[in-house]
C-alpha cells in the first residue's frame, strides 16, 4: 500500500501545474533541504524520464529549487524560486540525462555548501507523493509499503534502542528496519518502516535524542 | 498495516454490511491508521475544499497561462450558459465550466487541490459544485462528497495508477471521472453498489487515454480532457441510478486499466513524444514556447 491516507488522493493542496511534476517534485528538494539541515549553497540537479523531457513546462526546475529552499508543495514562492535563489546567493544547474532508470519520474540532487554535501535520488510517484530512494550512495530499500523515516546519526552504542524506545512511547510499531553506517563511530543511518502515519510530532521527538543528526520521512 | 478495504469489492461489502456510506468508511480508515481524531480529518478535507471553491471562482472570473496556450474557456462556458440555449443542458456544462475553470487556474500556477492528481484537479470539484446547485448538499455533504472520493481513489492509486508517467490519461482524468461518478450518486441517495457500477461504467470509457501533452504542459489536452471527464462523470451517475449496471466487476475493470496503462508506449505517457504533442500544430507551439527549433521531420 503505496497510498495510506485520503489526503494522498485528495491533495495536497499545491501550486499546480502538475502533482508529481511540481508537488512530488517540491517535495523531494524539501527533503534532502531538511536532511541538509540547512540552506545548501548549491545545487546540481539531474534528471531523468519523464522529468528530463517534461521539466520546464511542468515548473519542476522552480518546484526543486523551492523545496531546497523550504517551500511546501502550497507555498506561493514556488513561482519566484529562481529570482528567490539569486537573492540568497544559491546557485543551480539542471541537467536532464538519457539515461533510463527505474522509475519515469527522478531526481538526483546534488547540495552543497563550504562544511559538505550531500547527495540525494528522489523518486515522484503520483498524486504528489515521493519517495528517497538513495542518500549518499546508501541504496534506502523500501518496500514502499509502509511510512518510512530516515534517521542520519552518528554511530554509538544505545541509539537504535533510544530511537525504537522514542517509537514504542508512541505506540509506533516498526514494520521494517535497516541500520547502515560508513566508517565506525562516523555518520550512520537508520531507515525505519512503520505501520503508522508518522506526525510532526514523532519527528521532533527523534530530533530531540542525542547524537541524532536529522530525522526525515522519507516515504510519506 | 491493517487497512479496512483494499478493493472496491471489500469498499461495498463493509458499506452494505454495516450500513454506512462509502464516505463513512474511508473516514474509519483514515482515523485508524492516522490516530488522528474525527473532527481533525473533517478540518482537512474541509480545507481542501475551501481551496476547491477558490479556484472555481477565480477560474471562472478568468485567467490565463503563461505560455497562452489555455485560460478564458470557463468563462466563454458560462456566458453561453447565460443566453439559456445549451443543447447538454446547464447543469451538465455547469460541471464542465467549472472543471475547466479550476484546470486553468491550476494551468496558470495557481493554487489548486490534487484530486487525485493536478492534471486531473478539475473533474471533483467542478462536478461536486455543480451538482451542488441541483441537491442542495450541507457542507458535511459536500464534504463527504470528497470521502467518496477518496476511498475509490485509494484503491486505485494502490491497485493500479493515479500518475500520467506510470498509467497515461486513464490513470489520471479517467480515475477522477470515475472516483466523481461514484461520489455523485451517493450524494444522490444511490446505494453503495450503485456507486461502483457508476465508477466502472465511466472507467470503461476512459480506458486507453493516453498522455500526451503539447510541450509537456498540463494545458493542452488536459483541460478539455477535465472538461469531458466532468461530463463523463454525470452522464455514468445519471446511468448507475437509472439501474444500468456493469457486465465487468469494478476491480477487475481497475486492473485493466493498470495492464493498458504498463502497455502504453513511454512516448504515451507524459513524455511529450508522441499522441497531440507530436502533432505538427503541438510541435511548432512547443518551439514557439520554448524558443527552440522545430525538427525537420
Amino acid at each position: 500500500m503505496k497510498f495510506r491516507s485520503v489526503f494522498d488522493i485528495i491533495g495536497p493542496v499545491m501550486i499546480g501545474p502538475s502533482s508529481s511534476h511540481t508537488a512530488g517534485a517540491a517535495r523531494i528538494g524539501r527533503v534532502a533541504r531538511t536532511l541538509f539541515g540547512r540552506q545548501p549553497k548549491w545545487a546540481k540537479v539531474y534528471l531523468y524520464g519523464s522529468f528530463a523531457e517534461t521539466y520546464k513546462g511542468h515548473g519542476t526546475d522552480v518546484a526543486i529549487i523551492g523545496g531546497l529552499m523550504d517551500y511546501d508543495t502550497f507555498d506561493e514562492r514556488i513561482k519566484t524560486a529562481f529570482e528567490d535563489a539569486a537573492k540568497i546567493g544559491f546557485t543551480y544547474e539542471f541537467i536532464p540525462e538519457e539515461e533510463e532508470m527505474d522509475h519515469p519520474n527522478t531526481a538526483k540532487i546534488v547540495i552543497g555548501d563550504e562544511e559538505s554535501v550531500m547527495e540525494l535520488t528522489g523518486i515522484s510517484i503520483g498524486g504528489g507523493k515521493m519517495e528517497v530512494v538513495e542518500l549518499n550512495g546508501f541504496p534506502l530499500r523500501l518496500s514502499g509499503n509502509y511510512p518510512a523515516l530516515l534517521v542520519v546519526h552518528q554511530d554509538r552504542a544505545g541509539l537504535i534502542a533510544s530511537v525504537a524506545n522514542a517509537l514504542a512511547k508512541r505506540e509506533v510499531n516498526i514494520a521494517h528496519m535497516e541500520v547502515g553506517r560508513k566508517e565506525k563511530g562516523e555518520m550512520a543511518l537508520m531507515v525505519i518502516e512503520v505501520d503508522q502515519l508518522i506526525d510532526d510530532d514523532i519527528i521532533g521527538e527523534l530530533r530531540a535524542l542525542p547524537h541524532i543528526t536529522q530525522v526525515s520521512t522519507i516515504a510519506d | 498495516m491493517e487497512v479496512l478495504f483494499k478493493s472496491v469489492k471489500e469498499l461495498i461489502s463493509i458499506a452494505e454490511s454495516e450500513n454506512k456510506a462509502i464516505s463513512e468508511i474511508m473516514i474509519e480508515q483514515e482515523m485508524l491508521l492516522s490516530r488522528r481524531s474525527r473532527e481533525e480529518i473533517i478540518a482537512q478535507m474541509d480545507a481542501s475544499l475551501v481551496v476547491m471553491e477558490e479556484a472555481i471562482e477565480k477560474g471562472l472570473k478568468g485567467v490565463q497561462s503563461t505560455s497562452g496556450l489555455t485560460g478564458g474557456d470557463a468563462v466563454l462556458l458560462q456566458q453561453y450558459m447565460e443566453k439559456g440555449n445549451t443543447l447538454s443542458g446547464n447543469l451538465l456544462l455547469d460541471a464542465v465550466s467549472k472543471a475547466v475553470a479550476t484546470n486553468e487556474v491550476n494551468a496558470a500556477m495557481g493554487t489548486i487541490c490534487a484530486t487525485p492528481t493536478a492534471g486531473a484537479a478539475g473533474i471533483v470539484p467542478g462536478t461536486l459544485f455543480a451538482v451542488k446547485s441541483k441537491l442542495n448538499p450541507t457542507r458535511e455533504q459536500m464534504i463527504n462528497y470528497l470521502f467518496t472520493t477518496g476511498a475509490f481513489g485509494f484503491v486505485v492509486a494502490n491497485n493500479a495508477s493515479i500518475s500520467g508517467a506510470a498509467g497515461g490519461c486513464q490513470a489520471e482524468t479517467g480515475s477522477a471521472a470515475s472516483m466523481a461518478a461514484a461520489a455523485i450518486v451517493e450524494m444522490a441517495g444511490g446505494t453503495p453498489q450503485q456507486s461502483a457500477e457508476a465508477f466502472s461504467i465511466v472507467m470503461k470509457n476512459m480506458l486507453g487515454l493516453v498522455c500526451d501533452p503539447v510541450a509537456g504542459l498540463v494545458e493542452v489536452p488536459c483541460v478539455k480532457r477535465n472538461a469531458m471527464g466532468a461530463a463523463k462523470a454525470l452522464v455514468g451517475a445519471d446511468m448507475a441510478l437509472a439501474g444500468v449496471v456493469s457486465r465487468i466487476p469494478t476491480d477487475e475493470v481497475i486492473e485493466a486499466m493498470h495492464r493498458i496503462g504498463q502497455t502504453m508506449p513511454s512516448a504515451l505517457r507524459e513524455t511529450a513524444k508522441g499522441g497531440l504533442a507530436a502533432t505538427p500544430t503541438g510541435k511548432r507551439l512547443e518551439a514557439e514556447i520554448f524558443g527552440t527549433k522545430v525538427a525537420n521531420d
